[in-house]
């Protein structure tokens, strides 16, 4: 069993759905953000949800954009990220570690390559943010070869043919647009997704996990009683970082009442 | 899937969020329906000559060109009512968007041209248009955004990232990944995801099919080259389209060298870029090791673009067509030496094929028939052009 079907067994067995937060890594400096992605599992966050800043993030809105931009002008690079990332793993082994990031990063290294490099800095999944399901057929093959899950997403407007693919390729879990749009907190997700989840249980995809404007625990409690094997919070985690740039206590603080709050809205009846 | 090849050779396709590959399918599938839909052809035609002014002329320049071996044409695409070639294509993805049942249309602009023809043809249309522009492109292409809000387009600054053109691309695919199902993305040039760059490429293709029609009239013969600037490449593409089949036709693409290609301040994609993805397309693109996108330049905000196309990466990896780059300098220099010998004002955009276009007539040893694309007129540039002649850094 890899570290997510690990993790849902587990969650299965106490009644619990996941609780997933997303930072970008280097933001807004690699030692703050190290101490962050530490808290976040101190914190009781199920798995990590980690973004590689990026100069053109199309699918994201102004929060994560901003968290991009602080980190490049820390010159934050992908390789620094990825030893960032070895040095979580090496003290925490069990907990799930997604990539999230664009294509271009992957490009530029061969996406071989990347995918070898990525496996070695301890990472579990990746989803490439702008590849669909149309491009993807290189970079499942690049994630079937290493044994990283690929993560695809799940779009509220799936056609059918989508849903089909997903159910055939999908492994680690699903990413389930909670609406259209781009990422951010200013704009709700739209709970319950339940038809959609169902018709993804019907092609027997990887546990849908709900993001997309997933900001509160009553949100996350909703996405759950929806069928929803968790939920990614985003553009809310990072927005306590933003708002707390000059104190980093109170920043850490934030961030695990928030996760606490979060988590504990996961449980089950 | 794609009813139509989404990639050309290697370079194109589809690098876009799951969530948008619906509405660039329901595109796809609007443009085949309507190219075979007499009506829809018919009011293009119709709005194409009536409105737009097509065909435009071919002018033979008497001045400019003193070997004697060479005749120099001009495809006079700045007589296009909005002053450049952009009417073309945007006539047609307006239509596009009716045929559609949508009723808002989401454009980028850069310096405002593409703005000020989408503005043009949502407004004879009844199509609400909001279009995405850099704040900094706001504040400097002033009488731009007035056009463009005089024919009751939204201009929208964009703060984030760069505040330029690319960043007004990335705002605009973040508005149509909210709304596309009541608007459509009129994307500006024949570059982005699969199928903008074979849309926008039909829909300027009777550049090239008049530039042959009329060179045949005149000479009898087809030209030995036509030569067209390309920054994302729309006008270049429509110019070549016709030609891409005639070997014996050099197909000349020039791009933007700025202050030089061994500086950082440039936007030649095709000239001195690694291969990678932007806006939706695996293309030429300007990036740096780590494939963070670096920041482009140019005298001529049109040509000012990270990318280019992703026919032309093919055509220059294939070796179909030739490219090159001109420098700010060398295209200031063809745009005064246009105006003082033809008694025309190019835009700067075009003042870059010309340049490269007077370099190629000035070298010719046997009797060559050139046809550059002036793709538009240049008094949007006369403010830009005054400050920097007064500057000095030319002449």
């Amino acid at each position: 069993m890899d570290r997510y079907q690990t993790l849902f067994a587990r969650l299965d067995d106490s009644n619990e759905g996941a609780f997933v937060p997303f930072v970008m890594i280097g933001d807004p400096d690699l030692e703050t953000s190290e101490a962050i992605i530490r808290r976040l599992i101190e914190s009781g966050a199920d798995a990590l949800e980690l973004g590689i800043p990026y100069s053109d993030p199309i699918a994201d809105g102004p929060t994560i954009q901003a968290a991009s931009i602080r980190a490049l002008s820390n010159k934050v690079t992908p390789d620094a990220c990825l030893q960032l990332l070895k040095r979580i793993r090496a003290d925490y082994p069990d907990v799930p570690v997604g990539l999230l990031l664009y294509s271009n990063l992957v490009m530029v290294k061969g996406i071989d390559a990347f995918y070898v490099q990525a496996k070695d800095a301890g990472v579990d999944s990746i989803l490439v943010a702008d590849i669909p399901l149309r491009e993807a057929k290189p970079f499942l093959s690049a994630a079937t070869q290493t044994g990283i899950n690929q993560i695809l997403i799940a779009p509220p407007n799936a056609t059918e043919e989508i849903l089909a693919q997903i159910g055939e390729h999908s492994s680690g879990y699903t990413y389930l647009l909670g609406r259209a749009g781009v990422t951010g907190a200013e704009t709700a997700a739209d709970i319950p997704a339940a038809d959609l989840i169902e018709r993804l249980q019907q092609v027997q995809c990887a546990p849908p996990l709900l993001g997309f404007g997933i900001s509160t625990p009553q949100q996350v409690k909703t996405a759950i009683e929806a069928g929803a094997a968790g939920a990614i919070s985003g553009s809310a985690t990072v927005n306590i970082i933003a708002a707390n740039l000059d104190d980093k206590e109170t920043m850490l603080k934030q961030l695990d009442e928030f996760v606490r709050a979060m988590k504990a809205a996961t449980q089950k009846g | 899937m794609n009813q139509l090849d989404s990639k050309f050779g290697e370079f194109g396709g589809m690098y876009v969020p799951e969530l948008l590959i619906p509405a660039l399918d329901q595109l796809e599938k609007a443009f085949l329906d309507a190219k075979d839909d007499p009506e829809f052809n018919r009011e293009f035609l119709a709005l194409l000559k009536d409105y737009a002014g097509r065909p435009t002329a071919m002018t033979l320049t008497r001045n400019l060109v003193s070997n004697p071996l060479v005749k120099l044409y001009l495809k006079r695409e700045d007589l296009l009512h909005g002053g450049a070639h952009k009417t073309n294509q945007v006539l047609g993805q307006a239509l596009l968007t009716k045929r559609m049942g949508k009723t808002e249309v989401i454009a980028e602009t850069g310096a405002g041209q593409h703005g000020t023809a989408t503005a043009l043809a949502c407004a004879l249309l009844g199509l609400k248009a909001r279009i995405y522009m850099g704040a900094k492109d706001v504040e400097r292409q002033a009488p731009n955004v007035f056009r463009m809000r005089l024919m009751g387009a939204e201009v929208i600054p964009v703060n984030s990232g760069s505040g330029t053109l690319k960043d007004a691309v990335n705002e605009a695919l973040r508005d149509w990944s909210a709304n596309y199902d009541t608007a459509h993305y009129l994307l500006g040039t024949a570059a982005g995801p699969h199928p903008f760059p074979t849309i926008v490429r039909e829909y300027h293709r009777m550049i090239g099919e008049e530039t042959r029609a009329q060179i045949m009239e005149k000479e009898g013969r087809l030209p030995d080259a036509v030569v067209a600037c390309v920054g994302g490449g729309s006008n270049a593409i429509g110019m070549f389209a016709d030609f891409i089949d005639e070997p014996s036709v050099r197909l000349v693409g020039v791009e933007p060298a700025g202050k030089g290609l061994h500086t950082a301040e440039h936007g030649a994609a095709i000239c001195t870029g690694t291969k990678g993805i932007l806006h939706g397309a695996y293309s030429f693109i300007m990036q740096d090791k780590d494939g963070q996108i670096e920041e482009s330049y140019s005298v001529s905000a049109g040509l000012d673009y990270p990318a280019v196309g992703p026919q032309h990466a093919y055509l220059a990896d294939t070796g179909r067509a030739e490219y090159v780059a001109v420098t700010d300098e060398e295209a200031l220099n063809a745009f005064q030496l246009m105006a003082r010998k033809e008694g025309i004002i190019p835009a700067l955009e075009s003042s870059h094929a010309l340049a490269h276009a007077l370099n190629m007539a000035d070298e010719a040893e046997e009797e060559t028939i050139i046809v550059v694309n002036l793709s538009g007129r240049g008094d949007k540039d006369l403010d830009h052009v005054i400050k920097i002649l007064k500057e000095g850094h030319n002449g």
